[in-house]
């Protein structure tokens, strides 16, 4: 099953690229791309990502 | 009407002209117009040659398919891929559809059989299994081109442009094979049918289709129209041919399930979608050309021959850390040969190709998880977001792949 993680900057604030943790994909926060829209997706769907480390 | 000039190829030699007053003047050779000449331009009929060499008549780029001659398969160098996943792409720009996983295969020239003459490559199918397909299940392969280079086509306006699908295919199977062409969204489709005749014999195809006049067609860079080849469909998306519909009918009525016959093959190559109701000859692209169209879409650090994941230095990044570095900050920024339709997925792999990690360049041993700080269309900004903080002076590799498909 699809899982996403929150990623961080050297701040210490979210990036925005999230980690499709079975694949180890970064995907950007872009709606024009196919792999955020289905992150969207599957937030929508009631599923939440583990937080950044 | 015109006026006709004809070289005589037979009976007394010479010149023979037909008069009239229309304006227009047809040259022909043995009664046959090579060349016609009208108040609106001149047409020709054949090809242009200049001093041996023939030119094609037609316009360059007129084909919205890239790599509709199968030559590029970055992902996988020339390895079957099984798609376990629906959305899983094979050669460049050919995705598939699968509403089960493992049911064929894909290959670019799978089974070693000759492609058409004037091809090298074709992308080829196997069924894995005799799948029964289900009343809602889908199989296909297809190719989504970007609303950017089909706006011209007017779909979906009062404008809109008759388009032909051609393309060469071969099958293990024979009988009525369909496909579809579609908006976006899946609400405006035209399911197509065509025949093979004969097993494991190239065939060529064309499909005219009258532009649609209805609909929302995006002029974006996102989808502009779908392209499909069907492979299995079930009873729930099967109807008429040959016609508009908004009602999700996919596949014409008692098409041929290649998943359902283990073993089958379906191959298919020299695919181009054109504007008018003539199919014409396959337009033969510069192999750079190609690459450089499909890596809009999909680009690896990878030398082209070598698969993805694979245990090997050629082609990755180098460079040394100046100064040590804490985790996630920026270390090195990856520019894309070519910029990308969208913000990309981009995946890391270490020198032995595990994927999300980085290497130490001098041992090429796995260094630590590697992020990505900022993704763009043209570039990213790749860090270290595990483990320790990296020493002064390390040198750092990785391999990547950036894909912005539709």
């Amino acid at each position: 099953m699809v899982k996403y993680k929150k990623t961080l900057m050297s701040d210490g604030t979210e990036a925005d690229v999230i980690l499709r943790t079975t694949d180890n994909a970064n995907i950007p926060t872009d709606e024009a791309n196919t792999d955020y829209q289905e992150y969207l997706e599957w937030v929508a769907e009631g599923n939440t990502p583990e937080e950044a480390e | 009407m015109a006026i006709n000039i004809n070289a005589k190829t037979s009976g007394v030699g010479g010149l023979e002209t037909t008069a009239d007053n229309s304006g227009n003047i047809n040259i022909q050779s043995g009664g046959s117009t090579v060349m016609s000449v009208t108040s609106s331009g001149v047409a020709v009929t054949g090809s242009f040659s200049q001093n041996g060499a023939v030119y094609s008549t037609q316009p360059s780029f007129r084909n919205l398919i890239i790599n509709g001659d199968m030559r590029i398969d970055q992902r996988n160098a020339g390895a079957s891929v099984t798609p376990t996943t629906d959305g899983t792409y094979t050669l460049d720009r050919w995705t598939t559809r699968i509403s089960a996983a493992s049911k064929f295969s894909v290959q670019k020239n799978a089974g070693a059989v000759t492609p058409p003459a004037g091809f090298i490559n074709y992308l080829g199918v196997t069924s894995l299994a005799a799948t029964s397909v289900g009343s809602t299940d889908y199989y296909a392969v297809s190719q989504f081109i970007e609303g950017l280079n089909t706006a011209d086509l007017g779909f979906g306006t009062a404008n809109a442009q008759t388009v032909t699908l051609s393309f060469w295919v071969r099958s293990s199977l024979t009988g009525t094979f369909g496909g579809y062409i579609s908006n976006s969204s899946g609400g405006r489709i035209y399911p197509f049918s065509y025949t093979i005749s004969s097993a494991n014999t190239w065939e060529k195809k064309s499909i005219t289709i009258a532009g649609d006049t209805a609909g929302t067609w995006l002029t974006t860079s996102g989808i502009g129209i779908r392209v499909q080849f069907n492979l299995g469909f079930g009873s729930t998306y099967q109807g008429a041919a040959n016609a508009w519909n908004s009602s999700n009918i996919f596949q014409p009525t008692g098409a041929t399930s290649v998943v359902g016959t283990s073993g089958a093959t379906f191959y298919l190559t020299g695919v181009q979608l054109e504007a008018g109701s003539t199919a014409t000859e396959f337009e033969h692209r510069p192999y750079d050309m190609e690459l450089a169209r499909c890596q809009r879409y999909y680009e690896k650090s990878y030398n082209i021959s070598q698969s993805v994941g694979a245990s090997t230095s050629a082609g990755q990044e180098y460079f040394q850390v100046a100064g040590a570095r804490n985790i996630n900050y920026g270390l090195y920024t990856t520019h894309y040969k070519v910029p990308k339709r969208a913000s990309c997925t981009v995946t890391l792999y270490s020198q032995n190709g595990t994927s999300g990690y980085l290497s130490n360049g001098d041992s090429g041993a796995n260094l630590g998880t590697g992020g990505v700080l900022f993704i763009s269309s043209e570039n990213m900004f790749v860090s270290k977001n595990t483990g320790s903080t990296i020493a002064d002076g390390t040198v750092i590799s990785y391999q990547w792949t950036a894909e912005s498909e539709l």
